[in-house]
């Protein structure tokens, strides 16, 4: 390793700079190598980022217009009948209409933006820039990774434009609904391509999740040991490992549910009476789809969430100057969190007629999950506690994230109660639930990330006094949205309604419900400006000058300003220490990469 | 790009790890539906299934052909290409006659009027041993390239671990048969 590779803050040289215009690795790359079916880590990261916010808009979008209906049932809006035509005849959102923006909604948002979009960028980016290596384990399946998901994506919208409607039984496509075409539009053909369409996803994501753990596992740089590795690593790496467990099981769940639907069989099927008519399927079990479903299903929820909990550890260390407090206890935290996953997943099933004493372990393991989840918390505040904060979008929406799990994690044992579920299950309590602890969470961690790591994947940062804008407005936006949620749940209002305002129990939420609509317009709105600042600081943003801008003691950051594919010009540095040597022996940061002096105290 | 250094050759080869996340992968794609197999059978008007004899025949040529694909391994480590090619041929063949029987299997029972109506054990067997039989046709389309490079290839290939890729994949597809054929032996009848 060359004596160059130390980055001491004092001795970053403008000669750096320089790497912009000549990378070591040029193999005579076209426009279509480089740009589109690029083998390139970074580049595929940047693809199912940009992928992902282009359908965390459409996601979005989709909110605000049911929104638009749960806050104005009784108003009408002339330009959605412009737009939608007969779904929003006379300017009213038709119900087929209304449930199939929420289904497509939820599908969009938990697998298309928070899976692909947020483990597929920052696994990406980060793992081998992170661990030492030159590309992931087999480029060529990593670039397939993300051509199945455009192909997925491909399937999905072309969903959206066809007679009958994309699939709407919810995100969960639960049957006998979802496997039946002649029970409501929204089960016919848009139902098939959900199928078809997830089928593609399941795969691109085992693709990318073998890629990635056995990346983590064989291609670390010399001195890179387990525990040496930055936390975004080891929560990606537990993120691999549940969806290359999880994910086929979903899989088999849509397998069975596409013959029940297409070829006759009754899996799923039983006594069924559609318009009258007796259907001929006998023997079959709607509550074993669930159990298939919800096998993926709550692991999914941790898939989506681990990344950003990776990542917001990384953050606050680096921005608050200090080590991550309790490194060995995060780790163990997060694979504990990775076990439970696999044990939980009944709890979504206490009113389908479990068993109740399965139902009390259920409750029991799920309760269990509180211990990791505060370890984690009590080790973010304590990286924060008399730190030296330097606050950055990335650091704000960081600390965001920390507020935001501990309110969503703590109606999560509520809700992990089957007797108090009973009352609450399939109410609005369960929707700000999941909003803040998974949903909005997590897009704070990608948020953070984005923030954080824009400087290595475009030269360039984003503007911070639209990031400040960004993170208040969202912050303050979030509370206002999902807070009252919980008070409506209490009170048994029902989720996935089209109209409450028949019964007065409900109605008297009317006024609340009409704003949450307001604040979520408003927040839409920010994440707009978001994608602005994004796309504008591609290519206009201030340029990024010294290859460690903020300071940070990880890998990344002695690579080029601009990488090209293989990362380091030279030799891979090697590691010598873990990387969270903030403020230590009179120090503002040592990197990774430099050797252990000879009076250095342990760490 | 070369992603794999020097230091790195002591370990187990990237691609080899690989397979071996994707075969736990598998794994628990045939374990999710094997369970609601059990869950299924436990329940009323459960129908079990007289597995065709057929199926045995294709047990044993799937057996045959891991042997094979062992051996072809060797010869290419001893590197008598002849040798090589005429198993990897063989077990080419053998991959391809798997996957005839299993078609044979299923014409057999859709002849005794069990089609995909209905919710028993037989169109469980459909669906699992139709899933498992993609999974062996995915191993045969690699041997067929394999094949063809083994013929055609300008540059001469030593490094082993392609092959010896394939033949893991192609001994999992065996114990995973077994495995379900075993299965539904037990339980399915």
């Amino acid at each position: 390793m060359s004596e160059a590779m130390h980055v001491h803050p004092e001795v970053i040289t403008t000669h750096d700079v320089h790497h912009n215009e000549h990378h070591v690795h040029h193999h005579n790359e076209t426009f279509i190598s480089k740009y589109i079916f690029s083998q390139d880590h970074k580049t595929i990261a940047k693809q199912f980022l940009i992928t992902g916010i282009i359908w965390a808009i459409i996601g979005g979008l989709f909110s605000v217009l049911f929104r638009l209906q749960l806050g104005y049932p009784d108003t009408n809006f002339p330009i959605l009948e412009t737009v939608f035509g007969h779904w929003a005849k006379g300017g009213r959102i038709a119900p087929e209409f209304y449930y199939a923006l929420v289904t497509m909604h939820g599908t969009v948002l938990v697998f298309f933006v928070l899976t692909a979009g947020l483990s597929g960028t920052f696994a990406n980016l980060l793992i081998p820039l992170q661990i030492g290596a030159r590309d992931m384990a087999s480029p060529f399946l990593n670039m397939l990774s993300y051509w199945f998901f455009f192909l997925a994506s491909v399937v999905m919208m072309s969903s959206m434009f066809i007679q009958t409607g994309p699939a709407a039984g919810g995100w969960t496509s639960y049957p006998p609904l979802s496997a039946l075409g002649a029970a409501s539009i929204g089960s016919k053909l848009g139902m098939d391509l959900w199928i078809t369409s997830m089928a593609l996803f399941v795969v691109s994501s085992l693709l990318g999740g073998l890629n990635y753990i056995s990346t983590i596992l064989n291609l670390r740089t010399k001195g890179m040991g387990m525990t040496r590795l930055p936390l975004p690593i080891w929560a990606m790496f537990f993120t691999a490992v549940l969806g290359v467990l999880s994910f086929p099981v979903l899989l088999s769940g849509f397998i069975l549910l596409l013959f029940d639907r297409n070829l006759g069989t009754s899996f799923y099927l039983s006594d069924i009476y559609v318009n009258g008519q007796l259907l001929p399927n006998e023997g079959g079990s709607a509550i074993l789809f669930q159990h298939l479903f919800w096998f993926l299903g709550h692991p999914e929820v941790y898939i989506i969430l681990l990344p950003a909990m990776g990542m917001v550890s990384e953050i606050l260390s680096v921005n608050s100057r200090k080590p991550i407090f309790g490194y060995m206890a995060m780790l163990g935290s997060l694979f504990a969190i990775t076990i439970l996953a696999f044990l939980v997943w009944a709890h979504h099933m206490f009113v389908t007629g479990l068993n109740p004493f399965l139902g009390s372990i259920f409750v029991l393991l799920t309760l269990l999950i509180a211990v990791p989840s505060a370890i984690k918390v009590f080790n973010w505040l304590t990286t924060l506690w008399r730190g030296n904060i330097r606050f950055t979008p990335a650091t704000l929406f960081a600390i965001g994230f920390v507020s935001l799990f501990i309110s969503g994690g703590l109606t999560g044992i509520f809700l992990g109660n089957s007797t108090i579920d009973i009352h609450l299950h399939d109410t609005m309590f369960v929707v700000a639930h999941f909003h803040i602890v998974m949903g909005v969470a997590s897009f704070f961690g990608m948020f953070a990330g984005v923030y954080h790591w824009f400087p290595k994947m475009f030269g360039r940062y984003m503007n911070n006094t639209l990031g400040y804008i960004h993170f208040w407005v969202t912050m303050i936006g979030s509370y206002l949205i999902f807070w009252p949620m919980h008070y409506e749940g209490l009170a048994g209002m029902p989720r996935r309604y089209l109209d409450k305002s028949s019964w007065v129990s409900f109605s008297q939420f009317g006024e609340l419900d009409k704003m949450i609509t307001v604040v979520s317009i408003i927040v839409f709105a920010v994440q707009l400006m978001f994608v602005f600042n994004f796309f504008y600081s591609i290519y206009k943003g201030r340029k990024v000058r010294t290859q460690n801008p903020w300071g940070a003691n990880t890998l990344e950051w002695t690579t080029p300003i601009r990488p090209g594919h293989g990362n380091w010009d030279g030799e891979i540095p090697e590691v010598h220490r873990w990387p969270y040597d903030y403020a230590k022996d009179g120090r503002e940061f040592i990197p990774q990469n430099e050797p252990v002096g000879p009076d250095e105290s342990k760490h | 790009m070369q992603t794999v250094t020097l230091e790195q050759n002591r370990k187990m080869h990237p691609h080899k790890f690989t397979l071996w996340v994707a075969i736990g992968s598998i794994v628990m794609m045939f374990a999710g539906l094997t369970s609601a197999f059990i869950v299924k059978s436990n329940q009323a008007s459960w129908r079990p299934v007289v597995m065709p004899k057929i199926f045995w025949v294709s047990t044993v040529v799937l057996l045959v052909s891991s042997l094979v694909i062992q051996l072809a391994l060797r010869s290419f480590k001893q590197r008598k290409m002849q040798q090589y090619r005429l198993l990897i041929g063989m077990t080419l063949l053998l991959g391809a006659a798997f996957i005839y029987l299993q078609w044979l299997g299923f014409s057999e029972l859709w002849a005794q009027h069990i089609t995909l109506r209905g919710s028993g054990a037989a169109q469980f067997l459909y669906v699992i041993f139709g899933l498992h039989g993609i999974h062996v046709a995915g191993g045969v389309i690699a041997l067929l390239v394999m094949f063809i490079k083994a013929f055609t290839g300008n540059v001469k290939q030593y490094g082993s671990t392609s092959i010896e890729v394939a033949a893991t994949y192609w001994h999992f597809v065996d114990l995973l048969w077994i495995y379900i054929m075993v299965f539904f032996l037990v339980i399915g009848s």
